[in-house]
């Protein structure tokens, strides 16, 4: 079971998802472009003039099904934005602690 | 730093993915041979920490943006070899559920995020601190093990960015990543210097204050005196 003080942990976790959204937020205050090297396949025609000639087959190989986060577009309202944020935030919670209880759980037994 | 898909070529990320592999491999072992039940919690909260940090995006005004990776306070108080599993796993979920990171970068970025950051900061740690059991050099310490935790793990990030037009180019022109080493590292280095391994160093000097306070006995970095 959780200690007093695990459990404390985990309400810290559920906060920075709720707060998670400011990591949307200031990038757009700030007008931050996207991280460095992350470019979509525009992006890097337009910052280089063209398009490597395989790096777009490779990068349309796996849609994400919450691609960056978002439910939405990028035209979607901060609203739209910021709620997927959140939600993206507690799906991570929840399967990072899953996967690794299942993988803790899976090298325990086997060491017994 | 999460390496897209169509960055990389074959022969960058398949070596990386092999490394991984084998770094995963003992790190699951090393678990399996230190794993108390009563700290099987802080596994999976380590993890969703990780996941979760990396989503405050940090902006260089009128720049780009970046953000800490967690995995240095993950080394410290769990121990690097947790940190492996914990941070690689945060990563696979960002990569298949929400694109953060290609698939076929997975190998490269938990290398450079999961492995790679770990161990640097646990060493620079260990350097820092000497013998002490608290005060400046544990603050220290931990401010730094992120710091260059993060840098380190930037440039090697970049390198493997910059050696695609070296190894991967068809009539001058780059099949996949197209600035060279000379672009890549020097962005990548001073964006982690200036400002996201400051980040990186912060959070990692709270958390471990935190943690000395509520659960000092449980610090990994802090129960090997040697």
């Amino acid at each position: 079971m959780m200690s007093a003080f695990q459990k404390k942990l985990l309400i810290i976790l559920v906060v920075l998802a709720v707060i998670s959204p400011i990591g949307i937020y200031l990038p757009a205050a700030f007008n931050a472009e996207d991280a460095w090297g992350e470019w979509s396949t525009e992006t890097v025609e337009k910052l280089v003039g063209f398009v490597p000639e395989k790096m777009k087959s490779v990068a349309e190989l796996w849609k994400a099904p919450i691609a960056d986060y978002n439910l939405g577009d990028e035209q979607s309202s901060f609203t739209v934005q910021a709620l997927s944020y959140i939600l993206s935030g507690a799906i991570g919670i929840v399967l990072c602690i899953l996967l690794l209880f299942g993988l803790s759980k899976l090298l325990v037994k086997k060491s017994e | 730093m999460h390496i897209p898909d169509g960055y990389l070529s074959p022969q960058t990320y398949i070596p990386l993915y092999a490394a991984f592999a084998g770094f995963l491999a003992v790190a699951l072992k090393k678990i399996r041979q230190t794993l108390s039940a009563k700290n099987i919690p802080y596994l999976g909260m380590a993890s969703a920490f990780s996941f979760l940090i990396m989503m405050f995006n940090v902006p260089i005004p009128g720049g780009t943006t970046g953000h800490a990776v967690g995995a240095s306070i993950v080394a410290l108080v769990l121990g690097p070899w947790t940190a492996v599993a914990a941070v690689s796993v945060a990563l696979i979920i960002q990569a298949f559920l929400f694109g953060d990171g290609g698939i076929t970068a997975i190998g490269a970025n938990c290398f450079n995020m999961a492995v790679v950051m770990p161990f640097v900061s646990i060493v620079v740690f260990k350097l820092v601190r000497g013998r002490a059991s608290g005060g400046w050099r544990v603050y220290l310490g931990s401010f730094l093990a992120g710091y260059i935790g993060l840098v380190v793990a930037a440039i090697v990030t970049a390198v493997e960015f910059g050696i695609q037009p070296l190894i991967a180019s068809a009539n001058g022109k780059a099949l996949y990543a197209p600035y060279p080493l000379s672009v890549a590292v020097p962005a990548m280095a001073i964006e982690h210097l200036v400002l996201f391994g400051i980040v990186e160093g912060l959070v990692t000097l709270l958390v471990l204050m935190y943690f000395l306070r509520n659960d000092p006995d449980n610090v990994y970095a802090l129960k090997e005196v040697k």
